[in-house]
């Protein structure tokens, strides 16, 4: 079963991807669209914990960054929502069915998410982003992201609490 | 005091940000021959039909905010078309003569230089995500049609962009105003040489930055820009139009003058393109031969 697990989990991140730069590519604002794959990851990290997560967020980061139209080094996305990944599982054992919490760490992954991928940008000039411009981006990105998430959130949430591997009662 | 499970979701984290991190080296590393392109290429191929699909479902929806568009809206576009009409019209009429010269001048061109070319229409199917800061879309049409990297795309308010890389079915098109693209260009009126660069946003108010070669003339203001073109039309073929001056700046500090340069294309709503191949490609769409683009093809269907 966890083959089959995988696969959809994977095909998850794939339509997420698509759905990102085909479907909401025609309703971005200023270019800039709902990271559906980081909404994916954080229920992952809220519902699952770190590991999932942060192996979710590697090959749905590795996802955005080779689907075309992509046009970065590889791996950039990747890693930014690995530690978002990892990050988003930590806050999980406390409080993981408040909304507020679920949001917060929404708004909190996609900061991070979107300034590891300016910042990398920066350091391997691929293209050397100014940083005005990565200013103006991420919070465009942060409000897309915290409004897509009371539509993505819960059945993604829903559906990785559903399907998981079976395990002693305690 | 560390339970084993938490030391076990480090480790794992630390191996995906190694994994990530080898990615990035390699990929950066190898350039154009590195050995994460064919999974590129894989992808492209694979998910091509789905997202083609997906932006046929897209696009209605993308004119719902049309509908709601009130009456007064409606009436104020209409004045203010009205008046541009007027505008427009006078001008045409003090222009006739030049634009007449205009035209000779141009067949001359047409004639010596782009006569062996061709467009392959395309339309546009994703568009890459602002968040990514690189301005890339794709397109419907790849190798199959004759597309190779390196070729010119334009649509039918000029210049779009250059293909960077071609799948079987689809290609990745870096536009104009990404951050990495420079275009070498040519003013209009006085033939001056400039080298073209995008500032990395696509709204309205979208801009590019030219910066000219030489210090003795200045370009005047709604000056044309077309491009210049470089060795065998690669990556962009010389004459296509890309947008008018709207500022010019100089600064002591510089050598050169800089102007600021407003688009003719509108890059937030791109969607039939055409990719300049060779008359002599044979691909699995028709081609549209340059010169006698006759108004809504029949290759291209919904010509607007």
């Amino acid at each position: 079963m966890p083959l089959a697990r995988g696969l959809l989990f994977v095909l998850l991140l794939l339509a997420a991807v698509v759905l990102q730069v085909t479907f909401f590519g025609y309703f971005s604002y200023d270019g800039v669209v709902p990271n559906l794959v980081l909404l994916v990851v954080v229920a992952a990290g809220l519902t699952r914990g770190p590991e999932l997560a942060a192996l979710l967020g590697f090959v749905g980061g590795m996802a955005i960054d080779l689907v075309p139209p992509a046009d970065n080094v590889a791996g950039r996305w990747a890693l930014a929502l690995v530690v978002v990944g990892y990050l988003a599982g930590r806050v999980r054992q406390d409080a993981s069915r408040s909304t507020l919490v679920a949001l917060g760490t929404v708004a909190a992954s996609s900061f991070v998410a979107t300034s590891l991928f300016a910042l990398s940008g920066m350091l391997l000039r691929d293209p050397a982003i100014p940083v005005a411009e990565a200013l103006r981006v991420i919070p465009v990105a942060l409000a897309y992201d915290l409004l897509l998430a009371p539509f993505v959130l819960p059945p993604a949430m829903r559906m990785f609490r559903r399907v998981r591997p079976h395990q002693v009662a305690y | 005091m560390r339970n084993p499970r938490r030391r076990t979701s480090r480790s794992l984290f630390a191996v995906l940000v190694l994994a990530s991190l080898t990615a990035i080296t390699v990929d950066y590393q190898g350039g154009k021959e590195s050995p994460l392109e064919p999974a590129r290429d894989a992808l492209g191929t694979f998910l091509g039909p789905v997202q083609e699909a997906t932006a046929v479902v897209a696009r209605p929806l993308q004119e719902v905010p049309g509908f709601f568009e009130s009456n007064k809206a409606l009436r104020d576009d209409l004045t203010r078309l009205q008046a541009e009409n007027a505008n427009l019209r006078s001008q045409l009429a003090t222009t006739s003569e030049l634009r007449y010269r205009a035209a000779e001048l141009d067949g001359l061109l047409r004639a010596s230089k782009s006569s062996d070319l061709a467009l392959v229409p395309a339309r546009v199917v994703t568009m890459g995500p602002g968040q990514s800061f690189s301005r890339t879309v794709t397109i419907d049409a790849g190798t199959s049609s004759g597309i190779n990297p390196d070729m010119t795309v334009l649509n039918n308010d000029g210049l779009v962009g250059r293909v960077v890389r071609a799948t079987r079915g689809s290609a990745t098109v870096l536009l104009l105003v990404d951050q990495e693209s420079v275009v070498g260009a040519r003013l209009g009126s006085n033939a001056e040489v400039g080298f073209l660069r995008g500032r990395g946003t696509v709204d309205g108010d979208g801009r590019l930055d030219l910066d000219l070669v030489d210090n003795v003339e200045t370009p005047g203001k709604d000056d044309v820009v077309v491009t210049f073109g470089s060795r065998n039309g690669s990556p962009y073929v010389p004459g296509i139009p890309i947008g008018t001056v709207e500022a010019v700046f100089s600064s002591p500090r510089e050598q050169a003058k800089h102007a600021v340069i407003d688009p003719f294309v509108d890059f937030s709503s791109l969607d039939l393109v055409g990719v300049v191949v060779n008359a002599d490609t044979k691909g699995d769409r028709p081609l549209i031969e340059a010169g006698d683009l006759p108004a809504g093809d029949a290759a291209t269907g919904k010509e607007d």
